[in-house]
């Protein structure tokens, strides 16, 4: 994959977002049905989700998407791509 | 294409029945209490672990049935929940029948969200009004929505209320009486699209001037409080140690005042009637079966005021994500953590309390590990057994004696047993490997002393009909099976009676871990509860017993030697001896398959785990 596509940021994993800094979400690399649940909690391509807090033991972590709190495991922000706001299309 | 559902003129006689559904936190269930109050009853759809909560609210003279579905965020029928969700839409729930109406709930400070479940359920064609939540919040916020245009928007009637306070609720009540206006139609948004229902939803909102609400200030503070890598474990370690507290000190009392007037009621019912197989019956049986039901309440009661408070307050979710690090360690999830910390008061609530946990196969993971917890029941049988056979001397100086360590030794083992099983299950048949641990985190929210009165009130009838017909039932069977055959007109001795006869008759099965027929009987009797052993044992060596008993220790040293008594420890860590655990088992997996297996599971595991024992220990 090339890393950087002219006039568009590089998608990342969301669990390689910084703590208090937002992104928009990309695409999902998980199957279908779960990407659904995900998209029905309000991870829609397109929305901004910001990592909001780390858990004290730092898994699963609090993101905010859509006006609510979610928390995910790692094994699951792996899977959802994000990218930086404002640098993309 | 779907038939029009007949005109309910013809069934004017019918209930009308109206059903409420949506999202998970949007305050469903509280609107469901405000409009039927002490009027519901719940049962549980048949065949499966989904809770059906029947409601009846009198409206302008009429009733109607409501129904609370479980909360989902879509009609995908995917999950469970969300079948019995779509079926009930369709009519196809044969218990329920069409529904006339729908309620449709939604959290108006999250509105964008919670629209986009509208356009499928608008869609299905049935009288639909939609209800925004939490107005209070919205307004308190700085939120806004003009619910009339909404209406427009979306084709069908929209109240703005709030649920807690019962502002607002004019309408819906009109709504249940039947007042339904058709209003224009509209372009709808097709199920199976997300991102489609999603952008209606936003453009619906919009267009109904929707302002979304600032972030709710008092929830970020109280999360950087108890999602603080410091503080945060420790308030959920002291709401842990409180829980704990609550349901073995704080319980013990009322337990104890409850037995009290359960032996003194039973006493003077003894002296009062006149010596007959009937007053037998009626104090040993069925009397000390309602004794040995109700026994738990105080326990029950408790630990579902706890479960309540930390649930509508929002904390139980913050308290899974702390606990869920700790849990995913044996496939389990972070909202496991209560129902298997009450288990170890009792596995009839930690059965019920795994209601909490949204995902099928992380519930009924929990649900099956949980007796394997160390049980306040088992507690006098360790005491017993323990006195009688482990010499108390000194391990750690004055700190630890072998007594002691033996106990913490039990409650480790049950502990172990849960988490290897758990780890069994999740690994195969409960497998959910992939399916993502996704927990929303609501705003906190004071809880109210309505939604949790009417908690513990249904909590408390599910357990009295559930477990205490069960343990009824068995308290007057063993009774019976220890007073027959009549003997010229007396109670056998217990030796004679058919319970001596199964001790006898089981004994070559329970030969080879060392016990002998009276043991035997002390196994089955215990099936009712396991510390029934205890009396039992008193019983068959003919003499009043408790657990502190030393005639009864010395009356056991000659029926056991140590590699037995091992093994009847073990045993009793392991051995699903609780049959209101299986009938609760029953009720919440909605069959018979579940609580079989897990019966045959502890029982075969007690068995060759107490075999192992006794050939080490001997």
């Amino acid at each position: 994959m090339n890393p950087i596509v002219r006039g568009e940021s590089a998608a990342f994993p969301l669990s390689d977002l910084k703590l208090g800094h937002a992104a928009v979400v990309k695409h999902f690399t998980l199957p279908d049905a779960d990407a659904n649940r995900l998209m029905q909690l309000g991870f829609l391509p397109g929305s901004t989700v910001t990592y909001r807090q780390r858990s004290p033991f730092g898994d699963p972590s609090v993101y905010h998407v859509e006006g609510t709190d979610v928390a995910l495991r790692r094994e699951t922000a792996e899977q959802v791509y994000v990218a930086r706001t404002g640098a993309s299309e | 294409m779907t038939t029009l559902a007949p005109h309910r003129n013809e069934a004017s006689q019918r209930e009308r029945l109206v059903l409420l559904i949506g999202p998970p936190n949007a305050g469903k269930s509280t609107l469901f209490n405000q409009l039927t109050g002490l009027r519901q009853k719940v049962a549980n759809y048949p065949g499966v672990t989904v809770e059906k909560r029947l409601g009846v609210a009198r409206v302008g003279g009429v009733e109607v049935c409501l129904v609370d579905l479980p909360g989902v965020y879509s009609l995908d029928p995917r999950s469970e929940d969300e079948r019995v969700t779509n079926d009930a839409l369709k009519g196809d729930l044969a218990d329920l029948g069409k529904p006339d109406a729908v309620v449709l709930v939604l959290d108006s400070t999250n509105l964008h969200r919670h629209l986009a479940v509208a356009g499928p359920v608008i869609s299905l064609g049935l009288p639909t009004l939609v209800v925004l939540n939490m107005a209070d919040d919205l307004h308190g916020r700085g939120g806004e929505i003009d619910a009339d245009a909404l209406s427009k928007e979306i084709g069908t009637k929209v109240a703005l209320i709030s649920a807690r306070s019962g502002v607002g609720l004019a309408p819906v009540r009109q709504f249940l009486e039947g007042h339904t206006e058709p209003l224009a139609k509209v372009q709808l948004p097709v199920l199976q699209d997300v991102p489609g229902c999603h952008d209606w939803a936003r453009k619906a909102g919009s267009a109904a001037g929707f302002r979304s609400p600032a972030a709710p200030e008092v929830t970020r503070r109280l999360d950087a409080i108890f999602l603080h890598p410091l503080a945060g474990p420790l308030i959920f370690l002291a709401v842990v140690v409180a829980v704990f507290q609550a349901v073995f000190t704080l319980a013990q009392p009322m337990m104890d005042g409850v037995d009290a007037i359960i032996g003194a009621t039973g006493g003077w019912l003894e002296s009062s009637l006149p010596e007959s197989w009937f007053r037998s019956l009626l104090v040993y049986g069925v009397w000390a079966g309602v004794g040995s039901v109700i026994i738990f309440l105080p326990q029950i009661l408790l630990l579902f005021v706890f479960i309540g408070v930390l649930e509508d307050s929002g904390y139980l979710a913050r308290a899974a994500v702390i606990a869920d690090r700790t849990m995913a360690k044996v496939g389990l999830q972070g909202k496991a953590f209560i129902p298997l910390l009450s288990a170890y008061a009792c596995a009839v609530p930690a059965i019920m309390a795994t209601r909490t946990i949204e995902n099928k196969r992380d519930r009924m993971a929990t649900l099956l590990v949980a007796p394997f917890m160390t049980c306040s029941a088992r507690l006098p049988v360790y005491t017993l057994v323990i006195a009688a056979f482990i010499e108390d001397r000194q391990l750690l100086g004055p700190f630890l004696g072998t007594q002691t360590a033996t106990f913490l030794g039990l409650y480790v083992l049950g502990f172990a047993a849960a988490a290897a099983t758990a780890l069994v299950l999740k690994s195969s048949i409960l497998s959910s490997a992939g399916v993502p641990f996704m927990l929303e985190l609501p705003p906190y929210r004071a809880p109210t002393f309505k939604s949790i009165a009417l908690r513990l009130l249904d909590r408390s009838k599910i357990f009295l009909r559930r477990a205490g017909t069960v343990i009824l039932a068995t308290t007057i069977i063993l009774w019976a099976l220890a007073s027959v055959p009549l003997q010229e007109g007396n109670p056998p001795a217990i030796e004679d009676s058919i319970a001596g006869y199964l001790g006898h008759a089981i004994e070559p099965l329970v030969e080879p871990l060392g016990f002998n027929w009276k043991i035997g009987i002390g196994l089955i009797s215990s099936l009712a509860a396991r510390e029934v052993i205890v009396g039992t044992l008193g019983t068959i060596y003919g003499m009043e017993a408790d657990e502190g008993s030393p005639q009864l220790r010395d009356a056991l040293r000659s029926d056991l030697d140590f590699g037995g008594a091992v093994a009847l420890l073990i045993f009793f860590a392991f051995a699903m001896q609780c049959m209101s655990t299986v009938a609760i088992v029953r009720r919440e997996t909605g069959g018979w398959k579940w609580p079989a297996i897990q019966f045959a599971y502890m029982t075969g595991l007690a068995y060759v785990c107490a075999l192992a024992a006794r050939a080490i220990f001997s």
